[in-house]
């Protein structure tokens, strides 16, 4: 009798496999789903990255502003956007680690710092999406063939060497300086500005593309992190955990939060760095 | 809850310095290049995967659950995911 009594505990989920609870570990086999979208997304912009090597857009030319900085701050900025994520990462954990010795005012504390991070976080991202929107003032030339070249004023030093008219250049460093394919590429060229999905000055329109898609999906995962944050702040700050008696939703939405931290890794090294 | 099974603050924040140094590290290095594309790019490479054992390890436990959920977990990541980049990064280069 006794081992039948076990058996249909069993069947009704009486039980935790790996002694993990159903809702923390359905959390891990969605994120587990989440991690390989993401990974799909992270490897077709890297097809598209090294098949058109050539004239691809580096992010480090693309994004250079710096609030209150004038002049081309690289990589600075997302730098400190990521040092926000993983600093929210650190404070959810700290709110998990008090959750499990129940001390609600701990807990409510670190919470509320954790969605302030992910509002920065959201607000950062929406300061960097508005100026490779607006783009830069000078613009760039699409050309005749479909191109989009930035114009490099006659003067500066290209490859070595200088010219005293303008030339062009495409992507990172490809660079057209002989005088008659500059005046065929330029006629009937259009100045464009910023970026949008069809046209993009900093080159191919495929990056602005993938920058809007996989941001813009990493950024929607943020404020869908920031809204579950919340629920559980003002859960906390009732007592709800308090009267149930453990914090585990801290920890299962905490699980949630982290993994925004870790995609962002990637996406920092992929997007930015690589 | 006893407090050694899951480390006490000062453990979350060593994970932190370590996840602040290696970002450091790595911006760095894209600011100066010291060293060739190709290096630098499986310098990235290797030191982001490191942040991720860091994070998924101690942020996100896994260290501290069963052998057997943290390879449910694991095997599907480390199979899937080389496989679905092997496919889009070799296979999809051919048709160029």
């Amino acid at each position: 009798m006794a081992s039948q009594a076990t058996t249909e505990s069993v069947w009704r989920g009486g039980v935790n496999p790996f002694k993990a609870s159903y809702g923390k570990m359905m959390m891990w086999f969605f994120l587990l789903t989440d991690a390989l979208t993401f990974s799909g997304f992270l490897g077709a912009y890297g097809f598209s990255r090294f098949k058109y090597a050539e004239t691809w857009p580096l992010a480090e030319n693309v994004f250079t502003h710096f609030p209150g900085v004038h002049g081309d701050q690289p990589l600075l900025y997302v730098a400190l956007m990521t040092f926000i994520l993983i600093m929210s990462s650190v404070t959810m954990v700290l709110a998990v680690h008090h959750g499990k010795n129940m001390d609600t005012k701990k807990v409510a504390w670190w919470m509320g710092l954790t969605v302030l991070g992910g509002v920065i976080f959201i607000g950062s991202q929406a300061w960097e999406w508005m100026h490779f929107i607006h783009g830069t003032a000078e613009g760039a030339l699409h050309l005749a063939d479909g191109n989009i070249a930035k114009i490099i004023a006659a003067g500066t030093e290209v490859m070595g060497q200088t010219y005293n008219y303008d030339v062009l250049r495409l992507g990172a460093e490809k660079f057209i300086t002989d005088p008659l394919t500059i005046a065929t590429l330029s006629e009937g060229a259009e100045h464009v500005y910023g970026a949008n999905m069809i046209v993009n000055e900093y080159g191919l329109p495929q990056f602005a593309n993938f920058f809007f898609f996989i941001t813009g999906f990493h950024g929607f995962h943020v404020f869908t992190g920031v809204l579950l944050n919340m629920i559980v702040f003002i859960n906390v700050l009732f007592g709800t955990y308090e009267k149930r008696g453990h914090y585990e939703m801290v920890e299962k939405v905490g699980l949630y939060w982290h993994f925004v931290d870790l995609v962002w890794v990637f996406v920092f090294t992929f997007f930015y760095l690589v | 809850m006893s407090h050694d099974s899951h480390g006490g603050t000062k453990q979350i924040w060593v994970v932190f310095w370590i996840l602040l140094a290696l970002t450091t590290v790595e911006v760095a290095l894209g600011i100066f290049k010291p060293v060739s594309y190709e290096v630098l790019k499986w310098t990235f490479i290797i030191l982001t995967l490191v942040k991720a054992y860091y994070i998924v390890a101690y942020f996100m436990h896994v260290k501290h659950e069963t052998k057997g959920f943290a390879w449910t977990l694991a095997l599907p990541t480390f199979i899937l995911i080389p496989y679905l980049l092997f496919i889009l990064l070799t296979e999809a280069s051919e048709l160029i």
